[in-house]
């Protein structure tokens, strides 16, 4: 949910360290993912030469993109689509309102978008009397939940299996309290089945628009993209700018680091590449295909050429699934659309530094987002940009006095380290208090969502010293 | 409202590109194209890639693949069987089916708009199409949506029958796009099948069957 000025970054995450099961969940959930990655990248030099690969097409998409999408307009309106275009989220809203209204429709299916939650499409459409329906397991669970994604490819993944089983015996009419998946999924295949057949219109997200021949290409795994592609008469794909590529060779490494990052997978169950609506004879798919290409602050960040990196992103999530500040708060704590690592930059440029610049900060640098990028985003160089640019803004420089302390602390640190006696004697104070530094004070309140660091009775400057024939060295 | 939107975008990344901006260059880093491979090896690497995510594979005979599928219509207990009357695995299995009274399969033709069949569709046991090749690689399916097969033939019903020829098995992706001329005719929809529908968005808990087939069962002709 967009919280805009009223976004305390400190409080969410504060409260998200305190939610015990919220963490349990993250940190298995996470870890599955990661192994699940490793296990389809096994070779490091071609995983490298892959990422390579991977970059160069989407660098080279992005040193002509005006081009291309004027390309993919061209293509889809000769293949029979209808194109539009949005500078902002109320103009796309708007413009998906136009075609809902033209049709008369009361009801939309939807496969998963993060386009459309970057809109909150679903709310601007229930004040305009629509109903939505989130048809992806995960998307329809935090629907029910009254809730937003915390995950850019598994929604759902802060709830485990009771508290879905407690949702669904609340809010789906008929259904009973059980806790087995099987039985689960079969209440949600139940629940939406019918409704694929009763919406006027469906709309997805696209992964890749192909402008070599005005492709719209759709990976998934449970086929809830394929119905709302092909059963209702009207389907609307909404887009943002940057997932134009330029041709069809450009997507078998795209797909391969795409399903691999994001799932751990070779290929998803469906890859699914549309490229007109029904054809004349055809017996199915939707007689009307719309494009929505949303820019919403994405040509600003393209403006600068060093920002213009973050418009590579393939939105796989595999950044969060490695962050180690995401797996401990999850993504509700970032108080906007995309958590995690790629958030912590994308975010910051499309709502403004003043607004979510804080989002930078909440990063060690570790680099493991870089590491993993399937194109390659140097994630770290730009964070570290975009805090330059924050501590420049009001709330920015407030922050950074409030972290005064911090660089007294690292201050001493360093005094400590460079002067013997000093450091001996901090070391055994600090050995000798440490049970009792985290009893109470700031290091107490700091332990409650961290472990307590053990320190050693002897230090390892005293230790080396006892140590046979080291005396002198 | 989406033209001035359309001309404004455009004239802001156009702007951010400076005149002669630089093309980088794709060649050098593309991946050499995948090695072809003997047609068993072919065979292999499919049936283990896709076995592995759960879908049923048979490798048969070219003239034994209609005697196979109907054993496992029977086995699998299918009362209503979806089909396309004009594609050519649909006209050969009705036409070549050996019991006179079908075993009680029902065969409903895939011969109107949905819209019109809309309740039939819903409510069959099983789907049967051809395929346009498989890649072996990451092992998929290639389907092409037409006339004669349409889209909810392998999405709708619980089982989905794929019928696919040993010899349009590719190595991989990047190649059978070339083979079968992706870039010059791409029709209304092409679609990539790994396996039976699926989902783990419930604690990583893997279920099929959650809006698309429960079941792929793949007849390989050699």
């Amino acid at each position: 949910m967009d919280r805009g000025n009223g976004f305390d970054f400190q409080g969410n995450v504060g409260k998200a360290l305190a939610d015990r099961r919220l963490r349990g969940n993250l940190q298995s959930a996470m870890a599955t993912l990661r192994t699940k990655r490793q296990a389809v990248f096994v070779d490091p030099a071609e995983l490298e030469a892959l990422r390579l690969v991977g970059q160069a097409i989407k660098q080279r998409a992005l040193a002509q993109l005006p081009d291309l999408l004027r390309r993919l307009e061209e293509n889809c309106t000769r293949n029979g689509m209808h194109v539009h275009w949005a500078e902002t989220t109320a103009n796309a809203n708007r413009i998906v309102l136009e075609i809902v209204r033209q049709h008369g429709a009361r009801q939309m299916v939807k496969g998963k978008s993060m386009v459309s939650e970057e809109m909150h499409l679903n709310r601007f459409l229930e004040e305009n009397g629509i109903t939505c329906l989130e048809t992806d397991l995960g998307e329809f669970i935090v629907q029910l939940a009254g809730e937003t994604p915390s995950h850019i490819i598994v929604p759902a993944i802060h709830k485990n299996k009771d508290e879905i089983a407690r949702l669904f015996q609340r809010k789906i009419p008929g259904a009973p309290y059980t806790e087995a998946v099987e039985e689960l999924n079969a209440i949600a295949r139940k629940t939406l089945r019918e409704k694929f057949f009763q919406s006027e219109i469906g709309l997805s997200g696209v992964n890749f628009a192909v402008a070599e021949t005005g492709t719209l290409c759709l990976v998934e795994n449970e086929g809830n993209g394929r119905m709302c592609t092909t059963v209702p008469p009207v389907h609307i794909a909404v887009m943002g700018l940057e997932k134009v590529i330029e041709r069809l060779s450009d997507l078998p490494p795209l797909l391969r680091l795409l399903t691999g990052s994001a799932t751990g997978q070779l290929i998803t169950t469906y890859v699914n590449l549309i490229s007109s609506p029904r054809r004349e004879g055809e017996k199915d798919g939707p007689s009307e295909v719309h494009l929505l290409i949303l820019d919403n602050g994405r040509s600003r960040i393209f403006a600068d050429p060093v920002f213009r990196q973050t418009l590579q992103c393939i939105r796989c999530g595999t950044c969060l699934n490695h962050c180690p500040v995401y797996t401990r708060i999850g993504g509700h704590a970032y108080g906007f659309v995309y958590p995690g690592p790629i958030g912590k930059i994308l975010t910051p440029q499309m709502e403004g530094v003043q607004t979510a610049g804080e989002l930078a900060m909440a990063s060690s640098l570790c680099n493991a987002c870089e590491e993993v990028c399937p194109v390659k985003i140097p994630i770290p160089a730009l964070l570290r940009r975009l805090r330059q640019r924050f501590a420049e803004t009001p709330h920015g420089s407030a922050l950074a006095r409030h972290l005064l302390l911090e660089r007294w602390i690292w201050k001493g640190w360093a005094l400590v380290n460079r002067i013997a006696w000093l450091n001996a004697l901090v070391t055994r104070l600090t050995a000798a208090l440490a049970p009792h530094l985290t009893a109470a004070g700031p290091l107490k309140a700091w332990c409650q969502v961290r472990r307590a660091p053990e320190f050693a009775p002897r230090s390892l400057h005293r230790q080396v010293l006892s140590e046979e024939g080291v005396e002198n060295e | 409202m989406s033209s001035i939107s359309r001309n404004r975008i455009l004239a802001r990344l156009f702007g951010a590109l400076p005149p002669g901006t630089e093309i980088p260059d794709l060649e050098p880093a593309l991946a050499p194209p995948g090695e072809g491979f003997s047609s068993e090896e072919a065979i292999r690497r499919l049936k283990a890639r896709m076995a592995a995510v759960n879908a049923e594979i048979h490798v048969v005979a070219s003239g034994q693949w209609r005697q196979q599928l109907q054993a496992i219509i029977r086995t699998k207990s299918v009362k209503r069987l979806l089909y396309g009357p004009d594609s050519a695995v649909g006209r050969a299995l009705v036409a070549g089916w050996t019991e006179p009274s079908r075993d009680g399969v029902e065969f409903i033709a895939y011969d109107a708009s949905a819209e019109a069949l809309k309740q039939t569709i819903f409510q069959v046991d099983a789907g049967l199409t051809g395929t346009l090749g498989a890649v072996a690689e990451t092992g998929a399916l290639i389907l092409k949506s037409s006339a004669e097969e349409p889209r909810l033939l392998s999405l709708v019903p619980p089982i989905h029958f794929a019928v696919l020829d040993a010899a349009a098995i590719y190595p991989d992706l990047a190649t059978a796009m070339q083979a079968l001329n992706w870039s010059t005719a791409m029709p209304t929809n092409m679609l990539l099948i790994s396996g039976p529908s699926k989902t783990a968005d419930i604690e990583f808990t893997l279920a099929y069957g959650v809006h698309g087939p429960k079941e792929l069962v793949v007849l390989i002709r050699t």
